[in-house]
């Protein structure tokens, strides 16, 4: 899975650069902020030991053996934020000393192995794990699960990178310029080792190494505030917000939705077909300034694609709702309440470790 | 032998890392062409023809570029058969057998039609596949001959005068530092292990060993970083990083990286 140079595109490579940089700087922020000056140390021996795991030869059933990558043993331990700086220093290490991985794909192996490989074997862990305790043999599963899971998904996300090239960066002939095949070939061929043996080999070792850890070393287990003994010495000095204040506030705000039915006609660009068939809307685009012509027939694409979706409120208007205000405030309410359950699966999904779980 | 394959497979992966590690060491101490070069300059000229490498279209462009590479190998003393073998062989087995299956499957003019069978390779194909291969060889031996080239600890150094951030570099220093720490250790367990097993393992019992080996290393590896911590702690470490740099630009560093730069430029323009 660690792609070499020239397999993607310059533009695939800076792009994956950015979100991979954007990655370690909140993950370097949220490792800061609960380990503080142990941030060096710890970090670094973890990378040395992702390092040296991703050597080890894992006996698989069947009798053959893979390489594992070690990263859910390290979201598990580090947390997420922690396994995406030790990875992404173990892969650098690899690459920059190495020479296993590319130095301009660096950024994409970290993206793929290190960041979405730790987020989803983080998320994957405590959604199967659930509530359940330390010691359980739940949470030896979860891992196990967890492990399959991340590297099918960061092998994915390889192989999309790898399958959009020859459809992006081609020359006049067609011939493509990078990675030669389609995602209906690229997906395929990636996946097939990495659902076999790859996915299996970090599964073996991520159950393994819980299952052992809970017998010999549980604390390992507990997150990463525990792991160095004491809380961060980190106190927040911002002056806290009243949350019954803001509510009140959100309150206000969806009671107000209503004013938007005061504005007359659409919002310049936002037409339906009908809306843009309309003689009143052609004119109204006609002597908009900027000289635009207006069209006589509805796009096709528009025409096309505008069946595709159906909001459930469309207009912010449920259909079964008479009053166009009631219909307003219900959708204000069905909006900030689906805004708020993301915001607190997020909230659970990722807090858990240093929040709850730390707690003696 | 074949009981303990699997432990000895990984015994010869940490020997691997080992001997590289010494190979690196040596090559770097040679009197090459290279070497003479300040290594900011070596990391700048070589990571900028790895990405000429990477921008350019045309095969004989980057044939040209990996000339060049095996000629600056060669002026640096290094080893042709130990590129050949960790380099050229290793990307060829790889990317070589990626690539194959393009010289059929891609569409275009057919040059060649595989008697008895209906495969016909294409231009394109032929086109597609090598550039494929030639970039990842040109681009892996521009890497190794920069790796092999340059100490270590200068290569950070380099990377930290190129504005990388000192936590990041401190943190890939000593990562590189406790990698051989933990491989030796690993590499003692595992040979105690296979000395002390008597008949065979099973399945199971191979795959709970590797688990609880790696288990015991993760928690001497964080056992380290607390000891590490206190260390540091006690010569002062307060969280912020001060790195030593003590390169010096001579007249022969700007020249040979003028030289770097203009064949980057020059691969670029003929390659667009």
């Amino acid at each position: 899975m660690h792609i070499p140079d020239g397999y993607l595109s310059p533009s695939t490579c800076a792009a994956l650069y950015a979100l991979a940089v954007a990655g370690w700087y909140a993950a370097l922020k949220r490792v800061r902020r609960v380990l503080a000056t142990r941030t060096i140390p710890l970090i670094s021996v973890s990378a040395a030991f992702s390092f040296v795991i991703m050597m080890f030869n894992i006996p698989l059933p069947g009798g053959t053996s893979g390489h594992a990558l070690g990263v859910t043993v390290a979201a598990i331990v580090l947390g997420p934020s922690g396994s995406i700086l030790a990875v992404s220093t173990a892969l650098a290490i690899q690459a920059l000393f190495f020479g296993d991985g590319g130095i301009t794909t660096l950024g994409a192996n970290c993206f793929n192995m290190a960041i979405v490989g730790s987020v989803v074997a983080y998320g994957v862990y405590h959604l199967v794990a659930g509530r359940s305790e330390i010691g359980a043999r739940r949470r030896v599963v979860a891992a196990g699960i967890a492990g399959y899971v991340s590297i099918n998904a960061a092998a994915l996300l390889a192989a999309f990178e790898f399958g959009i090239q020859p459809g992006l960066f081609h020359d006049a002939s067609g011939t493509p310029l990078y990675a030669p095949y389609p995602l209906r070939v690229a997906i395929p061929a990636m996946m097939i080792g990495h659902l076999t043996f790859a996915g299996l080999a970090e599964t073996v070792i991520a159950a393994g190494m819980v299952a052992y850890l809970q017998r010999a070393d549980v604390g390992l287990l507990r997150g990463l505030r525990d792991l160095t003994g004491n809380p961060a010495p980190f106190a927040s000095t911002a002056k806290s917000v009243s949350s019954a204040r803001l509510w009140w506030i959100v309150g206000f705000l969806m009671l107000c939705t209503p004013l938007g039915i005061l504005a007359a006609g659409t919002a310049w660009g936002e037409w339906s077909p009908a809306e843009l068939a309309n003689s009143e809307t052609q004119a109204h685009i006609e002597a908009a300034p900027g000289n635009h012509a207006s069209t006589q027939s509805v796009p096709a694409g528009l025409q096309k694609l505008h069946t595709v979706w159906t909001a459930p409120f469309p207009g912010y208007a449920p259909r079964f709702i008479k009053s166009a205000t009631f219909g307003y405030v219900l959708s204000a309410m069905f909006g900030v309440g689906l805004l708020l359950l993301i915001t607190l699966i997020t909230n659970k999904a990722f807090n858990r470790p240093y929040d709850r779980e730390a707690q003696p | 032998m074949r009981q303990g394959s699997f432990i000895e497979s990984t015994l010869r992966s940490f020997a691997r890392a080992f001997s590289k590690a010494l190979i690196s060491e040596h090559a770097a101490s040679q009197p090459g062409l290279l070497q003479r070069f300040d290594p900011r300059v070596r990391v700048v000229g070589i990571l900028a023809l790895v990405i000429y490498v990477i921008l350019c279209h045309k095969l004989a462009v980057i044939a040209a570029v990996m000339a060049l590479a095996i000629t600056v190998a060669i002026a640096s003393r290094l080893s042709l058969w130990s590129l050949t073998t960790r380099v050229w062989f290793v990307v060829l087995g790889f990317t070589g057998l990626i690539a194959l299956p393009a010289l059929f499957v891609t569409s275009g003019r057919p040059i060649f039609t595989v008697p008895g069978m209906h495969l016909s390779i294409s231009e394109q194909g032929i086109r597609t596949a090598g550039l494929l291969v030639l970039r990842v060889e040109t681009a892996a031996t521009l890497t190794t001959v920069l790796v092999l080239c340059t100490p270590w600890t200068h290569i950070l150094k380099a990377l930290r005068s190129l504005h990388l951030p000192a936590e990041m570099v401190t943190m890939l220093a000593m990562t590189h530092r406790y990698v051989f720490l933990l491989i030796e250790t690993a590499n003692q367990m595992f040979e105690s292990r296979q000395s002390r097993r008597v008949g065979k393992l099973t399945g199971p019992e191979k795959r709970r060993m590797t688990a609880r080996t790696a288990g015991v290393l993760l928690s001497k590896s964080v056992e380290l970083s607390h000891e590490v911590y206190l260390a540091m702690l006690s010569r002062g470490f307060d969280g912020e990083v001060r790195l030593l740099s003590d390169f010096r630009l001579r007249a022969h560093d700007y020249a040979g990286l003028a030289a770097f730069i203009s064949a980057g430029c020059l691969a670029v323009w003929i390659g667009r």
